[in-house]
């Protein structure tokens, strides 16, 4: 299994190779193989006999990741989904995007994200799922931001990226909890261990968290802000990522961990009350979209609203339809983007108010998007998926009976009206975006391009789409017990027999007379759609969530600007302050926290002399003066007795080969000195201001002292033996050398000395470079 | 004698910061001269001072000084010189182009 959620990730690395040949062969035609060769492979694990497999290859065994898949019902659900929609998705793309487009990026990016969904449905292990997770949200954001040129892209893309990562971040949050809580990283495991979770104070917490993850993911409401900007994305991505796979990641999510949390009363409100906001919102704002895709984006965030409030009802009903619908909607969602993809791609435009008569010259793609419209609508008609899983989840809202709390009992009540009302503009929409793009007044003149039907090539797709909402329409029962079943099954964790999913109920059934109630007051609301939309004046009127969005950003820009441009003034001296500062604060702290200077030992020092003293008193003088000397020569020549001063301590304290190279040194770096002095300007007097030069002192006086402390501490303390004798005992033996630091420079530590010679060699270059080189004025 | 000298590199190092905090570039490799004159006399002290005889081979002898941070400040000795000698050039150098000393006033645009 490892190898089908890898292979695309690997082949990906040979697409740049590919699409060298892009102008002969387009890339899209071997990338194709990929999702079929997947699509192929796991479809033979359908079956009334489905049992679950579960293949484990270590990675990190020591922190208990691994790659743990585990394929059930639900996630073989998904696979195929990815891997068939992602197969179609491919074929249609070597139509839709020409061979002068930056094909390697498109394919790679794409492969990338085939791989990361693949994992996310696969992984049992919680982290490895977050990363799969993670690396969705980043192909996502390279798909939205394939057009980079274009402003709306770039904005779009990062939207999207950051509602989607922050939600991931926050599922790592919850995903954390629950491995600290039950002590395994395993799904499966956790779900053993349901009543520990249950009884956990975190509990609350946890669920937040998670369902962030969760929520942002699947764009509901108030994160749905991201998806309408995400359209701007090549239409094969939006028909795959935007609505067939990626933004069922939540939902996903959301289904595996149902069977932790059901038991859990505000898991069934706050999942069913956002699944059912998002959903009316959704298709309320869908009514007012111009763009083909707005209104494809909002009808998705709806559909995906309806699925997530099924899973929030917990009931088998509920989840068996909700999983319906997760099969339902990728068929007809995923061919009304492409017919969309086709209207834009043939005609110039996706503005539907320009659009209008297209059905006599695209009398295919016209078909194809009465099929998808009318399916997504939910219009009784024997034939058309949308309709069985609309109606089973009208069934599911009526059988709901929570009795114990006050809201959730109120919320199991509406939710059946709420439900309807949603519908009615879930039904509104997809009239009006048939009828608005399809029929009424030709419109020609304002199209960019003269219209005419698409390539065979592109119809494809669309066509086995549509194939497969009228298979499952006439068929409802043959992806039942193979499929369906047992997905509701991998989710619930216990046993489900299939549903038997009839066309007719009777006229008493409640769920149909709900249909024929969206049905008709969706046929009045379309008709008089001119006259009542004005109400969009009142709400959302100017609010909007993507105001605050904006707002948001632009805060938390100016925010950090404001912090960062605080100290990044230019000023080498402030950042030379505030890292001194920072090394004496955090210095300090550590030494008395530590106790470094509690045992300082006074014995065991080496005894002074008055020639000591003297030399000491002598550079003590020397040192200071340096502050206080404003002529450069007297500068220098200070300095210089400094020097000359460690050089008079090397000899007393007998390094007789540091006294002799210090004093080389020195009267060289005199001599340098001296040279540069002719050259450099003549010492200033400091005019600083009296803060200024306190903040220097203090800063300085802070440095020495902790020198100073330092050295006593560190001299006080005997905790480590010296290694000193060592050197000692082997100079002769293995260095042949009578010179003890000698041997250990040129031997011991020969490989230290090679650098300090090349180190030295650098400097002399730049050294001659500095001099030497120089601006040819006459080649500017 | 330890804490003297140890005392004597807190000043050094004290001066050197106080001259690297200042605005002109002579000052400012001044503050590092003395700030690696204070280093090695640290690291020196570490090893304990005036034990035993230089750290030279004699088999008269049985008592030697620490040869370690020896050799320690010998590479540091030589570094600094580098150092030295590359900022002079470099102050050399940047003060004939900008027609001046002072890094205050050689900072570069906004948002360079």
């Amino acid at each position: 299994m490892i190898f089908a959620v890898l292979i695309p990730l690997v082949l990906a690395l040979f697409i740049p190779l590919i699409s060298k040949a892009k102008h002969k062969v387009h890339t899209g035609i071997f990338v194709l193989f990929i999702p079929l060769g997947i699509f192929l492979y796991f479809i033979r694990y359908i079956g009334n006999d489905f049992s679950p497999v579960r293949h484990t290859y270590n990675w990190i065994p020591s922190l208990n990741i691994n790659f743990d898949f585990y394929l059930d019902g639900l996630s073989l659900l998904f696979v195929l989904l990815i891997s068939g929609i992602g197969t179609l998705v491919v074929f249609y793309s070597i139509y839709y995007l020409h061979k002068t487009e930056k094909l390697g990026h498109f394919y790679v990016y794409l492969l990338m994200f085939m791989s990361a969904m693949l994992g996310v449905v696969l992984s049992d292990n919680v982290f490895v799922l977050y990363s799969f997770w993670e690396l969705t949200s980043i192909s996502s954001f390279l798909l939205i931001g394939y057009w980079h040129h274009r402003e709306r892209s770039r904005y779009g893309a990062q939207k999207s990226m950051l509602i989607t990562v922050f939600g991931g971040l926050s599922m790592l949050g919850g995903l954390v909890l629950l491995t600290v809580i039950t002590g395994t990283t395993s799904i499966r495991s956790m779900i053993d261990q349901v009543d520990i979770i249950l009884n956990s104070n975190y509990l609350p917490l946890i669920l937040v968290l998670i369902l962030l993850g969760a929520f942002t993911k699947s764009a509901q409401f108030p994160f749905h802000i991201w998806l309408p900007d995400a359209m701007e994305a090549p239409t094969p991505v939006s028909a795959y990522l935007h609505s067939a796979t990626m933004v069922k990641a939540g939902i996903y999510l959301v289904a595996r961990f149902l069977p932790i949390f059901v038991a859990y009363e505000w898991f069934f409100i706050s999942v069913s009350l956002i699944g059912i906001v998002t959903l009316i919102w959704g298709s309320y704002m869908a009514v007012r979209q111009t763009d083909l895709k707005g209104i494809l984006a909002f009808s998705t965030i709806s559909q995906l609203g309806m699925i997530m409030a099924m899973l929030g009802f917990g009931t088998e009903a509920a989840i068996f339809a909700a999983v319906f619908h997760i099969l339902n909607h990728a068929t007809f969602k995923g061919s009304l983007f492409m017919v969309a993809g086709i209207i834009d791609h043939e005609t110039g435009t996706r503005d539907i108010r320009k659009l209008g008569g297209l059905f006599t010259i695209m009398p295919i793609s016209g078909t194809l998007a009465l099929f998808g419209t009318f399916s997504m609508a939910g219009v009784p008609l024997p034939f058309l998926n949308g309709f069985y899983s609309k109606e089973l989840f009208f069934g599911a809202t009526t059988e709901l009976s929570v009795t114990t709390n006050g809201l959730a009992s109120f919320l199991s009540t509406a939710v059946p009206y709420l439900a309807v009302f949603g519908s009615i503009f879930t039904f509104v929409y997809s009239m009006y975006l048939f009828f608005g793009a399809f029929t009424g007044p030709k419109k020609f003149d304002l199209l960019k391009k003269k219209p005419h039907e698409a390539p065979i090539g592109m119809l494809i797709s669309p066509i086995v789409l549509v194939l497969g909402v009228i298979i499952i329409g006439l068929f409802p029962n043959l992806t039942n017990g193979t499929l369906i079943a047992h997905a509701a099954q991998g989710i619930l964790n216990s046993e489900i027999k299939p549903y038997h999913i009839h066309y007719w109920h009777g006229f008493d059934s409640l769920a149909f007379q709900m249909s024929l109630v969206v049905v008709g007051i969706g046929i009045v609301l379309f008709l008089t759609r001119k006259k009542w939309s004005n109400i969009y004046h009142v709400l959302p009127g100017k609010r909007s969530f993507n105001k605050v969005y904006d707002k948001l950003i632009q805060k938390i820009d100016d925010f950090s600007a404001g912090i960062t441009n605080s100290y990044m003034t230019g000023s080498l001296k402030l950042y030379m302050s505030i890292i001194l500062l920072t090394i004496i604060a955090v210095t300090f702290i550590i030494m008395f926290t530590t106790g470094g200077l509690t045992n300082i030992s006074f014995d065991n020092l080496a005894e002074v002399e008055i020639i000591d003293l003297a030399v000491v008193f002598i550079m003590v003088l020397a040192a200071l003066a340096t502050i206080f000397v404003n002529n450069k020569l007297a500068l220098i020549i200070i300095t210089g007795i400094v020097g000359f001063g460690i050089s008079i301590l090397f000899v007393i304290f007998r390094a007789p080969d540091l006294a002799l190279t210090q004093l080389v040194v020195e009267t060289i770096s005199m001599a340098l000195f001296l040279l540069a002095y002719y050259h450099l300007p003549e010492l200033r007097k400091r005019n600083e201001t009296i803060t200024t030069s306190a903040t220097n002192t203090i800063l300085a006086i802070g440095m020495g002292v902790l020198i100073t402390l330092t050295g006593i501490a560190a001299h006080s303390s005997n905790w480590f033996n010296t290694i000193s004798e060592y050197f000692v005992e082997t100079s002769y033996k293995l260095g042949g050398g009578h010179n003890i630091v000698n041997v250990i420079l040129v031997d011991m530590r020969g490989l230290d000395t090679l650098f300090e010679i090349a180190v030295l060699g650098i400097a002399a270059l730049a050294i001659y470079g500095l001099i030497k080189v120089r601006k040819n004025k006459e080649a500017e | 004698m330890e804490y003297i000298i140890l005392i004597l590199a807190g000043i050094l190092f004290a001066t050197a910061i106080y001259n690297l905090l200042q605005k002109q570039l002579l000052r400012i490799i001044i503050g590092t001269v003395l700030l690696s004159h204070g280093a090695h006399l640290v690291i020196l002290t570490m090893g304990k001072l005036k034990r035993g005889q230089p750290p030279i081979l004699d088999d008269a002898v049985t008592d030697y000084t620490d040869p370690l941070p020896q050799a320690l400040i010998l590479t540091s000795i030589v570094i600094s010189f580098g150092i030295t000698s590359l900022l002079l050039v470099l102050a050399y150098r940047t003060a004939q182009e900008n027609k001046t000393d002072n890094i205050e006033e050689m900072r570069g645009e906004p948002n360079e």
